[in-house]
């Protein structure tokens, strides 16, 4: 198996500190160096936090695993500089199919909005995203990888965290103010602190086979409801980069997930969907089974939970890296101002308050997508396939289809940081909106917006006035002008925003929108940055 | 009054998670009875006859 890709091996070196027995004080310590714990290294560097990160193995993700990547995700990775490679080497596509028994039912278009610097959806192998990920944390001065390091144990009091570590010298000790576990569903972290992790199990297994072939099948999304080549169950098949094809096959509870996973085994199943002469090689398989969960509290103290190791959704919608990797934007810049004492700790109970809610709403759209695609009880298949056969010549019925909903930011509308409108405004962007882009003129020369927004806060303001950066405590947001620093040639951005003359947005380091106004009003944008740093 | 034919139903996955929840833990016999009684009530909210007899003729299995 493993045909197209090399693993690489990245070397273990024992670090100063077990060497000499004595612990090193550092800012923070990530758990888990897969795609959610090199973007929380990457951001909290890029904050001038200075980072060591943790694994317990030394190469990147084992098989394929998370496949799609969807917008929001990519801007945090242009954010970080990291974007570049993944865009290039991943195959977009726009694309789905719905097949039901025999038939097409339906076919759908992402109609990706144009305007936007990053694509809609990528599909690319999760190793190759982890490749770029460690080179650029490799690359960076304030980010330190060890591989071969596991935690052990892990007691914190008001000060800070002690952590005990193994490697192949033995086991030594560490000291850090802070934690970031982002080590996965299973997380050894979660259950060194006994931490609550409820929800729902799904009683379903799923047969993953990456497959190299060379295909003439389009760069779509397919789904099967109940295929002739797998009946009574449901299959997709998705394009990566290299020829790498994703097919996932329900199996059911009663399947023993040993021997589904053996090629002799494996290879009839794809040979019944493919065809007897398709030529094709076993890249990776794996049985999985899932579930709908997530923890009470994402913030334990001076140990803060993201990613997988925080909440667990369905693979349906592609929501899990995808939501990780905003739990990671959401998280920096809060774990950066409150680590360099300029907000307060408070500061951090939004990092669970707003992240739960994505969480939550991540869960319940992966848990209807799994109720669509495995039925619970007679009636309720009943009602699923009549959407599938209607769908086939009713509009009305599509839209109840749902082989998974793809991954979204979700909206902090009621977050405790927002200042809530005073004024009417049209369009998206209310205050918990992650900021959309568009297309600017810089010095003249085309560019986006969201680059030109930078780490910090930022006021952008629409039309030509005297306004110079507003301050809270030592947080300044500086102040971008549209019409001066950058031109909206196409007026996209005028559009998005509704930026009549004299509006100013007050946005979020994470590319949020805090707050918003009609007119600018000095007191008015320095209370609410003041309430974005919970600064009460 | 002619059948809708397009999306009509507002918040669609909402509405399918409801129809599904409220038949949870219904026996196969109780579930169809229930889905008999919201046809009859659905059926009295449109009233009008021709568009019921064509709702009808599209569900009705093709042979």
């Amino acid at each position: 198996m493993l045909k197209t890709y090399t693993y690489p091996k990245f070397p273990y070196r024992q670090s100063e500190e077990q060497k000499t027995g004595r612990p090193t004080p550092h800012a923070a310590v990530v758990v888990g160096a897969g795609p959610i714990g090199l973007t929380m290294a990457l951001d909290l560097a890029a904050r001038g936090l200075s980072v060591v990160v943790l694994d317990d193995n030394d190469t990147v993700s084992i098989g394929s695993r998370a496949v799609c990547y969807a917008k929001r995700p990519l801007e945090i990775w242009n954010r970080l500089g990291v974007a570049a490679p993944m865009v290039e080497r991943g195959i977009s596509w726009k694309v789905g199919k719905v097949f039901f028994r025999n038939d097409l039912a339906y076919s759908f278009d992402l109609l990706p909005e144009p305007h936007h610097q990053m694509p809609a959806m990528i599909n690319l192998q999760q190793y190759y995203l982890e490749e770029a990920l460690v080179g650029a944390a490799m690359r960076h001065d304030l980010v330190e990888l060890r591989w071969k390091h596991k935690l052990l144990s892990l007691t914190q009091d008001e000060q800070g965290a002690q952590l005990t570590v193994e490697t192949p010298d033995g086991i030594f000790r560490m000291q850090t103010d802070w934690v970031i576990a982002c080590d996965g569903a299973n997380s050894d972290t979660r259950r060194l602190l006994g931490a609550e992790f409820t929800g729902q199990f799904f009683q379903d297994r799923f047969l993953i086979a990456d497959v190299v072939m060379q295909a003439d099948f389009p760069t779509e999304r397919w789904f099967w409801f109940d295929p002739p080549f797998h009946p009574n169950q449901s299959v997709l098949l998705h394009k990566q980069a290299d020829n790498v094809w994703r097919i996932d096959f329900q199996l059911g509870w009663d399947a023993d997930p040993e021997e589904e996973k053996k090629p002799e085994r494996v290879i009839p199943r794809i040979q019944a969907m493919l065809g007897e002469k398709a030529k094709f090689e076993l890249e990776w398989v794996s049985v999985y089974q899932f579930a709908c969960r997530r923890m009470k509290d994402f913030r334990v103290g001076r140990v803060l939970f993201a990613g997988d190791a925080a909440h667990q959704v369905s693979p349906f919608g592609a929501r899990g890296a995808n939501t990780g990797v905003q739990d990671v934007d959401n998280l920096a810049w809060k774990l950066a101002l409150v680590h360099a004492d300029r907000a307060p700790v408070a500061l951090l109970d939004s990092y669970h308050e707003e992240r739960a809610f994505a969480a939550d709403d991540n869960l319940l759209n992966s848990t209807r997508s799994t109720d669509f695609i495995t039925p619970k009880s007679k009636g309720s298949r009943r009602f699923r396939d009549a959407v599938l056969e209607l769908a086939k010549t009713e509009t009305f019925a599509r839209p109840l289809v749902n082989s998974g909903r793809l991954s979204t930011p979700t909206p902090y509308l009621d977050s405790s940081l927002n200042t809530p409108d005073a004024a009417p405004f049209k369009g998206r962007m209310s205050p918990g909106t992650p900021c959309a882009d568009a297309p600017v003129l810089q010095s003249g020369a085309p560019a986006w917006l969201l680059p030109q927004l930078g780490e910090g806060f930022t006021l952008l303001c629409f039309g030509e006035q005297g306004i110079t950066s507003v301050a809270a405590g030592d947080v300044q947001a500086r102040v971008l002008r549209v019409g001066t620093e950058i031109i909206d040639a196409q007026g996209v951005l005028t559009e998005r925003y509704d930026g009549q003359p004299g509006t100013c947005y007050l946005i979020r380091p994470d590319q949020h929108v805090a707050a918003r106004w009609r007119r600018f009003d000095r007191a008015l944008v320095e209370s609410a940055l003041r309430r974005c740093l919970a600064l009460h | 009054m002619p059948l809708i034919h397009t999306p009509n139903i507002a918040d669609p996955d909402g509405f399918y998670e409801e129809l599904i929840s409220a038949q949870r833990d219904l026996s196969d016999e109780q579930a169809e009875l229930m889905n008999a009684k919201l046809i009859l009530v659905l059926a009295n909210q449109v009233g009008d006859r021709a568009t019921l007899t064509e709702a009808l003729a599209l569900a009705r299995p093709k042979s």
